[in-house]
């Protein structure tokens, strides 16, 4: 089926021309308000120490180093849980993106 | 939080119990697994009536699925770009899929799969081999390149990549652990106030009149529920579309 005259296309530039359609707000934007954002911030920290917490013990009782890799992951955990949040609000878009 | 024999018990509605008798009891058919297949059939269903017609003035159906179907397209041509195009039908059907197990979950003796985290977590290591596997298939060994970005002082190596790495690892957790709260926490609040509803209306002359408040938060419960539910599903696709562009073009 054909674009029947480009009616889309003459309709989204006439509304583009008055204005009607707002700037879509661009890639990586979530919804939600204050509350959405904060339990997903919440989330991403969660998650990241919970996968610290897990390579760690996993690594120690494969290598037999409890508790020293525990402590080293559970604080990486930490720093990746907020390099997260700081993505969260500063998605790194470089070439090609 | 017992109150004379009567407790709030929010949590059994989780709990798994086979269907199908004996046959399903020796499989371990669940009544999960039914309401998934129940979310496919239904899914199918839609997709198939609501096109079967293929109006130029879509009926009811038709627009349903048709606005499905486009949603999800531009979501997917927006977020990961053209070439995002073959990635469509997965996240389609992942979408869908939430959706339906999130609103037939609101339903009442319904079963809500997405709020058992082995369910949520299946499907966001489905899409972590995903996103994990086009970016080796696409950049080969340049992928490894992801964990250390260019530009950091060499010596920072082993800090960044540790942290990159568990970083990158904690995406289909926080995916799981996301919708798998919101659906849990949902639900849980849900039953304890039909719970505050009986345990009031029980006390005496004044009952039923204090019981009308617990009843008043429920009605405005399931619509937000109705919206978390929408919007989980969407939070789902969208996020994992933003992995699939971090995939395709890689940084």
């Amino acid at each position: 089926m054909d674009k029947r005259d480009g009616f889309e296309d003459r309709l989204r530039e006439a509304r583009a021309r008055r204005g009607l359609d707002k700037a879509q707000p661009n890639r990586g934007s979530l919804p939600g308000g204050s509350w959405g954002i904060g339990f997903r911030a919440g989330v991403e920290v969660v998650s990241a120490l919970v996968v610290g917490i897990f390579l760690g013990w996993l690594l120690d009782r494969w290598l037999g180093t409890w508790p020293w890799l525990f402590l080293v992951f559970f604080v990486v955990g930490g720093v990746a849980g907020v390099m997260n949040v700081y993505r969260l609000f500063n998605p790194r878009r470089g070439a090609g993106g | 939080m017992a109150a004379e024999g009567k407790t709030i018990d929010a949590l059994s509605q989780f709990e798994l119990t086979p269907v199908l008798g004996i046959v399903g009891n020796s499989v371990g058919f669940s009544q999960s697994t039914a309401h998934m297949l129940l979310a496919v059939g239904l899914i199918t269903a839609l997709m198939m009536y609501g096109m079967a017609h293929r109006a130029v003035v879509p009926g009811r159906l038709q627009a349903l699925a048709e606005s499905a179907y486009e949603f999800v397209h531009n979501l997917v041509t927006e977020q990961v770009g053209d070439e995002g195009r073959r990635f469509f039908p997965f996240v389609f059907s992942l979408f869908m899929f939430i959706l339906f197990g999130n609103l037939l979950g609101l339903f009442p003796y319904a079963f809500t799969f997405t709020s058992h985290i082995a369910v949520t977590f299946g499907l966001a290591a489905i899409v972590f081999v995903l996103i994990t596997v086009v970016a080796l298939a696409i950049h080969g060994r340049k992928f490894f390149g992801y964990f250390f970005p260019e530009g950091a002082p060499v010596w920072l190596a082993p800090i960044i990549v540790p942290v990159e790495i568990v970083s990158y690892l904690s995406r289909p957790v926080s995916l799981s652990i996301r919708l798998f709260a919101n659906m849990v926490a949902g639900h849980v609040m849900l039953k304890v106030f039909a719970t505050f509803v009986i345990l009031l209306g029980g006390l005496g002359v004044v009952g039923p009149f204090v019981a009308v408040l617990p009843l008043a938060l429920n009605i405005a419960l399931v619509g937000f529920e109705l919206l978390v539910a929408f919007l989980q599903a969407y939070v789902f696709a969208i996020l994992t579309c933003i992995y699939l562009h971090d995939a395709v073009h890689l940084h």
